[in-house]
């Protein structure tokens, strides 16, 4: 087994897929020859050529729709779009085409594509580098959203997602891909190699969509979160010394309602962590979930821990990104009611 | 004094009460565009664009290096489908006055550029359509029942009622499942074509889009993916001179024939009467054998007329002069094939007269059959609990819950 990076993981998987299905083709901008920008696909055209792997024009709606058209014929596309941030070109394409092929025809087409994501602020990417567009993504019906929050999984959900007959939005947080980040800056930086989620078996894997991973068992409190919140999440709770139970959902849409209620009903309280603006974010669902399904198991308020309504700040990166402080005092205070 | 700025915003030539011109199109001689050879590099036809193949001249003869590619039975049988599709057309008209159906779009005076086309292509290559190009459906011998169990959204529907009238789906006959998005299916065809050429298949794909979705940025990125990677693909641009209300001038048309966008993509381009059956079949042919010998995509602007509303939704003597249609100098297109069919002596009136009472047989014995599976309002309809799935492949939870809580 060995210890892969995030990237490399991510890499591994679309390698593997490739192997193993030639019906996997992978494209985006300065996909290709260059082995894209954050280098998750890096010698994968030397290794399957240009059909297999290439380069595409600035368009996000294009590289959505030709995607689609790809799924329609018989491939199983996997598409990068840069950043998250840059999805919106192709937005029409992947509401009102890719999430709906299979239900306005009645089965006789649908979209196997996975449209790949860079994520996530804490890397002063300022407004258009940082955004967690993932509730404009769970919105929508027929589309699946996931988001890994480590290299194990990262090659599991992906490899899950490109097998999967759904579409699949996966989003990558970019400020994972080289290690793990508890949230504060102030320390160096950590390699994955040190983290034990960072062994990564060889070949074909998989880790189901729709199903949720406890990261740190607690009696205190359930907190809901994925992505770089994970990890600022087991930061926190070692900072406050609050027994939280740390569930890392993994896949948004289909959501693992079973562990949210199994974790939450243990513990009586929840607080929900994610990186995305806190106003009609993933998280309302969560708590709106919690309330319907964990009422009367109920201690305290469920607590909300976002980045705030503004768009992501360049100067001010540390005092919008939820960071650990944040995350505790949340903690605390459920732990208070 | 500097020059005080003003705004243009095109307008058509006449509105209501006006007397219909259409002066400002030019209509070029048939039989005066030369045939290029299908490898002919894009740089060389630019002319196309700006000019008009026609075959069919006003005696109704067929004339100059597009002509003679059909029998006279394959013409036949183009006019069956054309008469079809506009029986169809009428029928399903009037189903939407009587209530049995919530809405539909007709293609009165488009049906040469659908039917003709279907038969330039092979089973096997796929149409991306847009609503208004039903013609496919028929000229490819879809049942017409199945089509109007689906504008009925009946218990037999296979969309199970969830698409609006006229948004179909039939991916045996080769016809992507029309979105009501316009410009959407453009890059996906083209798209589908690249999986094709990267699978080392025959296959090729038809893109279909109308004058006015061209303004859509997906017509753009279509037409970048198609310049980039030359996968076979047929860009069709139905100009029927309207988007609506609005004048195909208020999508750019009045600058620019809408032929030309191809240039700056460095695509083939031609520009084809419309309304012209004959030669609607020799350009598409022309360019369905330029895509299959991986000779890169072709741009086809038809030019025809949109002789009906937009939609039964639409009242056109609101934005255009009634008696439009009359003055259209390419005609009527099943009117130039019969007169073409009776000049060569393989057609008669008498013969007009019986075909046109078959096709309405036929459509009235579909009509039929398909109200007996349900109208939108009266009779069987599709179960309630299907509304739920083929969301995703397998019912989510959510999803089954929901069912649930309506009762299924």
């Amino acid at each position: 087994m060995a210890r892969l990076s995030m990237v490399e993981a991510i890499r591994d998987a679309m390698d593997c897929k490739m192997a193993e299905d030639e019906r996997v083709v992978v494209f985006g901008e300065d996909v290709g020859y260059f082995g894209g920008v954050f280098r998750c696909t890096e010698g994968l055209q030397r290794k399957y050529g240009k059909q297999r792997c290439f380069d595409a024009p600035i368009n996000e709606s294009g590289i959505v729709a030709v995607a689609i058209g790809m799924g329609a014929y018989g491939l199983r596309p996997v598409a990068e779009i840069q950043f998250a941030d840059y999805v919106y070109p192709g937005y029409d394409q992947i509401v009102s085409e890719a999430a709906r092929l299979r239900f306005r025809s009645g089965g006789e087409f649908f979209a196997p594509i996975v449209i790949r994501m860079p994520c996530g602020g804490g890397i002063y990417g300022g407004q258009t580098h940082s955004q967690s567009p993932e509730a404009l993504f769970t919105h929508v019906s027929g589309l699946k959203t996931v988001i890994p929050s480590n290299p194990y999984d990262a090659k599991g959900l992906l490899i899950a997602a490109i097998e999967d007959d759904d579409p699949v939005i996966f989003l990558e947080p970019k400020r994972l891909y080289n290690g793990p980040f508890s949230g504060h800056p102030e320390q160096p930086a950590v390699p994955w190699a040190k983290h034990p989620l960072s062994e990564v078996p060889e070949g074909r894997y998989a880790v189901p969509l729709g199903k949720a991973a406890v990261r740190r068992e607690g009696k205190g409190v359930t907190v809901l979160c994925y992505g770089t919140m994970v990890h600022v999440a087991e930061a926190a709770a070692e900072e406050t010394g609050v027994d939280a139970e740390i569930v890392d959902l993994r896949s948004l849409v289909p959501l693992d309602v079973d562990a949210i209620v199994a974790s939450v009903e243990k513990t009586g309280r929840c607080v929900i962590v994610h990186e995305a603006t806190l106003s009609s974010g993933f998280g309302a669902e969560l708590a709106a979930q919690v309330m319907e399904r964990c009422f009367y198991a109920l201690e305290a308020p469920v607590e909300r821990v976002a980045g705030w309504d503004t768009p992501y700040p360049h100067a001010e990166e540390w005092d919008y990104f939820p960071g650990p402080a944040r995350v505790g005092r949340a903690l605390l205070k459920a732990m208070e009611a | 004094m500097t020059t005080r700025l003003s705004l243009h915003v095109p307008e058509p030539t006449v509105r209501p009460g006006g007397k219909p011109d259409f002066s400002h199109v030019d209509v070029p001689e048939a039989g005066e565009a030369p045939r290029p050879p299908i490898d002919v590099p894009p740089g060389e036809i630019r002319d196309f664009a700006y000019s008009m193949i026609r075959v069919l001249d006003d005696s109704g003869e067929a004339v100059g290096d597009w002509a003679g590619e059909l029998t006279s039975e394959q013409l036949r049988t183009g006019l069956r489908d054309m008469m079809l599709t506009r029986a169809f057309d009428a029928r399903m008209l009037m189903s939407q006055r009587q209530g049995k159906t919530s809405f539909y779009i007709a293609s009165l005076g488009e049906e040469a550029v659908a039917c003709a086309h279907r038969k330039a292509l092979a089973p096997g290559d796929m149409c991306f359509p847009t609503y208004r190009q039903q013609g496919l459906l028929i000229a490819y011998g879809w049942p017409l029942v199945d089509m109007m169990n689906s504008i009925f959204s009946n218990a037999k529907d296979r969309l199970r009622g969830r698409q609006l009238p006229g948004l179909y789906s039939a991916r045996e006959a080769g016809f992507f499942t029309v979105s009501g998005n316009l410009g959407t299916q453009y890059p996906q065809a083209v798209g589908w074509a690249m999986a094709s050429a990267i699978r080392g298949d025959d296959k090729i794909a038809s893109a279909w889009i109308g004058d006015g979705s061209t303004a859509e940025t997906d017509f753009h990125s279509a037409l970048v993916f198609a310049s980039v990677y030359r996968p076979p693909v047929i860009l069709n641009i139905v100009n029927n001179q309207w988007a609506i209300s609005s004048y195909q001038g208020i999508a750019g048309g009045e600058s620019a024939k809408f032929a030309a966008r191809a240039h700056g993509f460095g695509i083939a381009s031609l520009r084809v009467d419309g309304n012209d059956y004959l030669a609607v079949y020799a350009a598409s042919k022309w360019a369905a054998d330029r895509a299959r010998a991986d000779l890169g995509p072709t741009l086809i602007e038809w030019v025809t007329y949109r002789a009906g509303a937009h939609s039964t939704s639409d009242d056109p003597s609101k934005y255009r002069p009634k008696d439009e249609q009359a003055a259209w100098p390419l005609g009527d297109p099943i009117a130039r094939l019969k007169a073409h069919l009776i000049r060569i002596g393989a057609w008669s009136e008498e013969r007009m007269r019986q075909m046109q009472a078959e096709v309405d047989a036929e459509v009235l014995e579909a009509a039929k059959q398909a109200e007996a599976h349900g109208t939108l309002h009266d009779g069987p309809k599709p179960s309630t609990a299907s509304m739920f799935e083929d969301v995703y492949k397998e019912m989510p939870r959510h999803l089954r819950e929901q069912r649930q809580q309506l009762g299924y």
